[in-house]
């Protein structure tokens, strides 16, 4: 201690102290997660009423005015389809919902699922678009802006539920494409989404996200025997607007179920956080530093040398 | 004049008896069409299933008994003024002043009521699987003009099917 020099024990002090100023701000700009608009909207999904009529497909189609696909939706050998290694029918440019059937071990029939954009309550698409080009609305629909989207696909590998698709057919004005709630034409005048209104079976119901909560819990209440206990998007990636009742396990009928409560963004809530800060201090606190190295310098050039051999 | 009285009363009698008759007389065959739209209507052979199920199978409790042991407790025994699917299943199950209301009414018991049409399909459909009944579509309700259209919107020629992606 006594061989230190008065630029040393300045800088190291410097450091320290800027260390301690730094760390609480970190942590306060990580924390406080949002979990959701208080009267947001939702949808509760139960598997064990879908029957694999696909008549969510077709109203998704004509609602959102899609191409027609080249099958028609009564066409159940669609259910066969697998692409790249195995994977089932997944969302794309012209189908903002499909619905896959699985064969879970030891069930009697097969388990149906409806995909679509789940509408996250705190959305990695969203926060990762570095062009602010998704919304999520008050009613919990996630939208999209396209006039201002790059089409840098970020969005596409941030999504935990692989949903944004990418119209790649289009040569000049390729876009991101999704389900977006029936935002636009339903929702924001507080109507169901179009799938929702077409299901014979009520396996889709629509309502405040709180309130499917507790009808959830009620049915699986209800019928433990019938219910896998738990509701899957109550607090996946930080909970989802949209949220799945399931007779199978979760992992059998094409979940993914290792994608922890975490919204994805807190992955790098930490990092990001001292982005802003280093920005603005460190140039500052460096700048500092060569001023008083440089004056130490001027000053005392005779002792620098000596003290940087000691 | 006592004949009058009494023939009138008779006839009094005779009408009512009918009109209470007529209002407990299971129908032979029902038109379901509140709904129809991309399909027609139904026409359900009442007499037929009244054949294969009691009344509660698919009327839950308005015909005064019940099987389910959580309906039991308050409806076992009650009769209700109407058995029609239509006066308790909501048309519009998941409308703006529906669903706020339901909201406001914190102490509703049935928050999960289905609306009109889940109440026909899985009161129908369901037994239908479990029994052996037909399932299909258009074993019950044919496809109306709208309804082609709605299931296969542009052309259908004949593409291979891995065109769908």
């Amino acid at each position: 201690m006594s061989g230190m020099s008065r630029r040393k024990f300045l800088v190291t002090s410097l450091a320290g102290s800027a260390a301690v100023t730094l760390a609480p701000a970190c942590k306060a700009m990580a924390s406080g997660s949002f979990e959701g608009y208080p009267d947001g909207m939702g949808v509760l999904v139960d598997l064990t009423r879908c029957i694999g009529c696909r008549s969510c497909e077709a109203a998704c189609n004509k609602e959102q005015g899609l191409a027609p696909p080249a099958q028609s939706f009564e066409d159940k050998s669609v259910f066969d389809q697998t692409f790249h290694g195995g994977q089932k029918r997944r969302t794309d440019e012209n189908a903002y919902t499909v619905v896959n059937r699985y064969d879970p071990e030891g069930a009697t029939k097969p388990v149906y699922r409806k995909s679509q954009c789940n509408h996250c309550n705190e959305p990695a698409c969203l926060t990762s678009c570095f062009v602010n080009a998704y919304t999520k609305t008050r009613e919990g629909a996630v939208i999209y802006n396209s006039k201002v989207c790059v089409g840098c696909r970020n969005c596409m590998i941030a999504c935990p539920f692989q949903v944004p698709a990418y119209s790649y057919s289009s040569a000049f004005n390729p876009m991101i494409k999704k389900c977006i709630f029936c935002y636009e034409t339903r929702l924001k005048n507080g109507q169901p989404p179009a799938c929702v209104g077409i299901c014979p079976q009520e396996a889709l119901t629509f309502g405040y996200r709180d309130e499917l909560l507790k009808i959830g819990r009620a049915r699986i209440k209800a019928n433990p025997d019938r219910y896998v206990d738990h509701i899957y998007g109550e607090s996946e990636v930080g909970g989802t607007a949209w949220m799945y009742l399931s007779s199978a396990p979760f992992e059998q009928v094409g979940f993914d179920t290792t994608m922890g409560k975490e919204p994805i963004i807190n992955n790098v809530k930490d990092f990001l956080g001292t982005v802003p800060m280093v920005l603005a201090i460190w140039p500052a606190l460096f700048t500092g530093f060569h001023l008083l190295a440089k004056r130490q310098e001027h000053g005392t050039e005779g002792d620098h040398s000596n003290n940087e051999e000691s | 004049m006592r004949l009058l009285v009494t023939s009138l009363f008779g006839i009094f009698l005779t009408l009512a008896a009918a009109g209470l008759a007529s209002a407990a007389a299971p129908p032979g065959m029902v038109t379901l069409d509140t709904l129809s739209e991309h399909f027609a209507g139904v026409s359900f052979d009442h007499q037929l299933h009244q054949d294969l199920a009691t009344c509660d199978k698919c009327h839950h409790h308005t015909t005064g008994e019940t099987a389910e042991p959580q309906c039991a407790g308050c409806h076992q025994g009650r009769t209700t003024a109407t058995v029609a699917c239509r006066d308790c299943h909501s048309t519009q199950p998941f409308s703006a002043a529906f669903i706020r209301e339901k909201e406001r009414d914190r102490g509703r018991y049935h928050i999960d009521k289905p609306g009109l049409k889940a109440a026909y399909h899985r009161n129908c459909f369901n037994c239908h699987e479990e029994s052996g009944g037909p399932t299909g579509c258009e074993d019950c309700h044919a496809k109306t003009p709208a309804g082609t259209v709605f299931y296969n919107p542009g052309s259908q020629s004949a593409k291979p099917a891995a065109g769908a992606h």
